[in-house]
């Protein structure tokens, strides 16, 4: 699933970047795929997400967490 | 003797930086607020160190020009000693930059900052440990309350006279993968590309970082207002309001005594003086030029830039960029931009170098263009010392709202003119703080201090100068090559003057306008829409000349040009349309 899909709160593992460009810059900041983060919320009309990664916190334009592949860690609760 | 601070975005390199050399380097809760590098010296055990410090950076590949910059120095300069400062709670990623400093085979030192609020959050590191794996010595850090400081910097001098490189032995127990794809045995980091550093750093920081139990703590209450859907809204707008009412009635409450004090002043040479002699006129024109200082820009300047330092180091900043990205989004750039605008309300110029932490030419250009508009702290003076004085708050509220609508229909425009895509939001949240009185108070002095030695003195020639041109006649010619302006804005021919001179200052249009009027006491003198016209025109003509010279460096002297002539075209058009709205409103 793409990172936009994920629900606030839940933890995810980035499993790929699309663009080499957005990888790129990703890395730069720190987060590469294989790295665990959690989804801590989602500014509203269509904001940018804000991700915990480690002890840092990272907001994320939708248009670059569009470009992400993760899968969920823990399964959301009905 | 150089010692060198480095580290990632938001270290607190400088505020290390200014414990030891004064405040010099500005600092605030956010990244990117060093963009250039500041250097100083310092007396360290008798002897004369220089000491710089650099721009933030996440890794030394390259990245935007801020990072460049620092690669640029170092390669430039003999930096004899790395104090490479990170950040206690983000050990962790700031080792990523740790591996690659190493690299570098210069005396290094790790300075872990921050250890008060590590130690708050529960959190021990063992120094002993981390030491032995990178071969370099590892010093705890409060640079904001200035413990640890001493230690740091003895220790970077000795390095720096033993000569001491890093010894990286224990490295190789980590991740073989990392250490096998070496070629060089003694050298295993040289092959480690950004991923390896990564993987390494998290396996390192798992080792000697040691977590209490996850609390939910007063910041993450605090988040969950400030950046609520809703209520981080509703509290944006009680932020700003609650500013500009702290600047309005602070400033309102000293204005009024000071302006008395200055007339009694001027009565006083008048009656010894007699009226009409040259030296009165110099005199006069020189208490004028004191009186617009220290009554009309101080008494709203000092709270102005009190509010904006507590914001910018709290760390409400980000948090506005984090809730305003979908707006700036439309606007055609993204979050990170509302840093140069946010800058641009102190001083315009620091917000023209800001735009380096943007990565796209093209974003760096548009955030530029619109952030010279941002009424910066001398265009205060003019809106709040003029319209908000004898108009009232709400006209002068209502002039930052137009701004905010200006702004953005530029926006929309540069962004039909230029319509690349953005890349999108990468960007640090950096944790709630608490600010220390020290440093805000050395913050607000420090840009006082800029005001009082730079723009004072030119507030005060300004005047004399002016004066002098009247005797002489010679202010006609400036109004007559400017008549076709001030008539078309509907303003008096003699404020063609201080229009020319607000290019040197801002503040100069509001003092020179008094005098050109031959009255401080404007609503005897100008209509209520002439003083909303004027104001409004001086909030968006060409920035000071100090701005045009960052614009030049920053983007060049083609596109300087180019956004002079769009700010004089926009201030035209919005100055008309108040006009043209003033007189429907007042008939």
């Amino acid at each position: 699933m793409k990172l936009t899909e994920v629900k606030p709160g839940l933890k995810v593992r980035i499993l790929r970047v699309d663009r080499h460009g957005v990888r790129q810059r990703l890395a730069l900041h720190g987060l590469l795929e294989g790295d665990v983060v959690r989804l801590k919320r989602a500014a509203p009309w269509n904001g940018p997400l804000l991700l915990e990664v480690g002890e840092r916190e990272v907001a994320l334009g939708r248009g670059i967490a569009e470009k992400i592949e993760v899968e969920p860690l823990t399964c959301a609760l009905p | 003797m150089r010692i060198a601070l480095i580290g990632q975005p938001n270290c607190g390199k400088s505020t290390l930086f200014n414990q030891v050399a004064g405040y010099k380097a500005e600092t605030g809760n956010f990244h990117g607020t060093t963009v250039t590098y500041t250097e100083s010296r310092l007396r360290l055990g008798g002897k004369v160190v220089e000491i710089v410090d650099l721009p933030g950076l996440y890794t030394l590949e390259e990245g935007s020009p801020a990072e460049q910059e620092v690669l640029r120095y170092l390669q430039s300069h003999a930096v004899d000693v790395i104090v490479n400062v990170v950040d206690a709670m983000r050990l962790t990623s700031g080792l990523e930059l740790t591996l690659e400093l190493l690299d570098l085979k210069r005396p290094l030192l790790l300075a872990v900052n921050m250890m008060d609020e590590a130690a708050a959050r529960g959190l021990e590191i063992d120094f002993e440990t981390l030491s032995k794996i990178l071969g370099v010595p590892v010093l705890p850090l409060v640079a904001s309350k200035g413990r640890g400081v001493r230690e740091v910097f003895l220790t970077a001098q000795y390095l720096a006279e033993t000569r001491r490189l890093p010894q990286p032995t224990l490295i190789e127990q980590f991740q073989p993968a990392a250490v096998m794809i070496a070629t060089e045995p003694e050298m295993p980091f040289q092959v480690m590309d950004l991923e390896q550093r990564h993987r390494l750093a998290r396996q390192i920081g798992a080792q000697v970082m040691h977590w209490g139990a996850r609390r939910v703590t007063w910041r993450d209450r605090l988040d969950d207002l400030l950046l609520h859907p809703v209520g981080g809204y509703f509290f944006l707008v009680l932020v700003l309001w609650g500013f500009f009412q702290l600047v309005y009635s602070f400033g309102k409450f000293a204005e009024v005594p000071l302006l008395a004090f200055f007339e009694q002043v001027t009565a006083l040479l008048r009656s010894w003086l007699g009226g009409e002699n040259l030296l009165f006129y110099l005199l006069d024109s020189t208490v004028q030029g004191v009186a617009a200082g220290a009554a009309i820009v101080l008494p709203y300047l000092v709270p102005f830039l009190l509010g904006l330092s507590l914001l910018e180091d709290i760390g409400y900043l980000p948090r506005v960029a984090f809730l305003m990205d979908s707006f700036l989004h439309r606007l055609g750039l993204h979050g990170k931009a509302i840093v140069p605008f946010i800058l641009g309300y102190g001083c315009n110029v620091p917000a023209v170098m800001a735009t380096r932490i943007l990565e796209d030419e093209r974003d760096r250009l548009v955030a530029a263009a619109l952030s010279v508009l941002v009424p910066c702290a001398a265009r205060i003076s003019v809106v709040f010392g003029l319209v908000a004085f004898y108009l009232g708050p709400l006209p002068a509220l209502g002039l930052y709202l137009l701004n905010l609508l200006v702004i953005a229909f530029t926006g929309l425009f540069l962004l039909r003119l230029l319509p690349e895509p953005t890349p999108g939001l990468i960007l640090e949240m950096p944790p709630l703080r608490i600010p220390t009185l020290r440093v805000i108070g050395s913050k607000v002095w420090f840009r006082v201090r800029q005001f009082v030695t730079e723009a004072w003195p030119l507030l005060i020639i300004g005047s004399v100068v002016l004066e002098i041109l009247q005797l002489f006649g010679a202010e006609r010619w400036f109004n007559f090559v400017l008549r076709p302006l001030t008539w078309v804005l509907g303003l008096p021919d003699a404020t063609g003057v201080p229009l020319v001179f607000g290019i040197l200052r801002k503040e100069l249009s509001l003092v020179m306008l008094g005098q050109a009027l031959g009255s401080t006491h404007f609503d005897q003198v100008l209509q209520p829409i002439q003083m909303l016209t004027f104001t409004t025109f001086v909030m968006f003509y060409l920035p000071c000349l100090a701005t045009l010279g960052a614009l030049k460096r920053e983007l060049g002297g083609k596109r300087m040009l180019q956004v002079s002539v769009l700010t004089i075209l926009i201030a035209l058009i919005v100055g008309l349309g108040v006009r043209l709205a003033g007189m429907i409103f007042w008939g």
